[in-house]
């Protein structure tokens, strides 16, 4: 297993902050669109033209798995009405930022409980002293 | 035939990997070589066949048997746990010489495999699992035989059950080959390899990583 983890430590190197379930976050996740600008490809081996942007995604933080470079983390909004969860794996060199908004309070450390929940009832109590 | 690139190497695990565009890769590592080449068979000497006998893990001595340790003795190498032999072409033979050592960077980035090994043991198995059958249904009247194999034969005539009827028996724990492994990344101070996928066996099983004869990458 050793040689497991320490493979995995070579691509856990970027800079996370700090979020658990609960949290607000702002995923900054790179997206393929013809339209964005030209843009070279980290100048590597081959040139590539690539046409990246980055795209928003802001919610509730209701899950996070730990695993290595496994480990992911699931965000779910409320995008017209619809409820929508997005898996992110914590460590993909998509993720061009994360951001913590708001920091919830909660009791648990998985919050399915929101997916049956709408509206006012799905709020959750802002920790304002940031105790972590 | 073209050349062949064979190792002896041990399951470590699985996990997963970012590709260049971020897209997540699952690999399965493996420890490969270093093996041994013990012997050299040749379609002009007494065999008939052309082949390379690898060994891998040093043995004890007290672990083998006179006729093997005679074996190691008459070609003045160390005793090796495991032996493999692999079929290779005449005119590759040249590439070996008794002693040398094989490490995993026989092996490149994006050769295709095929690897060998034990497969995990599943005991005395039903039908469903065996064989994939369908089972019988849970409700409707059906009692007692929801995982049961159904009529295994005829009447009268034959009079018996065919050779070869799917039963239920040991499942498992038997050599399986996975073809068409991608290899996607060789690590050579660690002697590791990094392979697309599942592979069969358990954990530290030991395996035969072979270059695909499918799939021969153009040069």
């Amino acid at each position: 297993m050793d040689i497991l983890l320490e493979l995995g430590k070579e691509q856990m190197q970027r800079e996370i902050p700090k979020f658990r379930a609960g949290d607000t976050v702002r995923v900054y996740v790179q997206i393929a669109d013809p339209n964005a600008p030209p843009k070279v490809a980290k100048p590597g081996k081959k040139e590539k033209l690539t046409r990246i942007r980055p795209q928003m995604f802001e919610g509730v933080v209701i899950r996070r798995k730990s695993g290595g470079v496994s480990s992911t983390f699931t965000v779910r909004k409320i995008s017209y009405g619809v409820g929508v969860e997005r898996i992110f794996p914590v460590f993909s060199p998509r993720l061009e930022r994360i951001e913590v908004v708001r920091y919830g309070k909660v009791r648990r450390a998985k919050l399915y409980f929101l997916r049956t929940r709408v509206g006012r009832a799905a709020r959750l109590k802002e920790l304002r002293t940031d105790k972590r | 035939m073209r050349n062949v690139k064979a190792l002896l190497g041990k399951k470590v695990g699985m996990t997963q990997i970012f590709a260049a565009d971020g897209t997540v890769v699952p690999v399965t590592v493996l420890e490969a070589g270093p093996c041994v080449v013990l012997e050299k068979k040749s379609q002009q000497g007494k065999d008939g066949y052309s082949a390379v006998k690898l060994g891998y893990q040093a043995a004890k001595e007290k672990h083998l048997n006179r006729p093997q340790l005679g074996f190691f003795k008459t070609i003045a190498q160390d005793p090796m746990r495991h032996i493999k032999e692999v079929r290779i072409p005449e005119k590759q033979l040249d590439e070996f010489e008794v002693g040398t050592k094989l490490e995993a960077t026989v092996f490149e980035e994006g050769d295709i495999v095929n690897i060998t090994a034990k497969g995990k043991g599943k005991g005395f198995s039903g039908v469903m699992k065996r064989w994939n059958f369908a089972g019988f249904r849970v409700t409707h009247g059906v009692h007692e035989s929801y995982r049961g194999p159904g009529s295994v034969g005829c009447s009268t005539w034959p009079g018996k059950i065919w050779k070869g009827k799917k039963m239920p028996g040991q499942y498992g724990n038997k050599p399986v080959t996975a073809e068409n492994l991608q290899i996607v990344k060789v690590l050579a101070d660690k002697n590791l390899l990094l392979v697309k996928g599942s592979i069969p066996g358990h954990r530290n099983s030991i395996l035969l990583v072979k270059s695909a004869p499918k799939k021969w990458k153009r040069a």
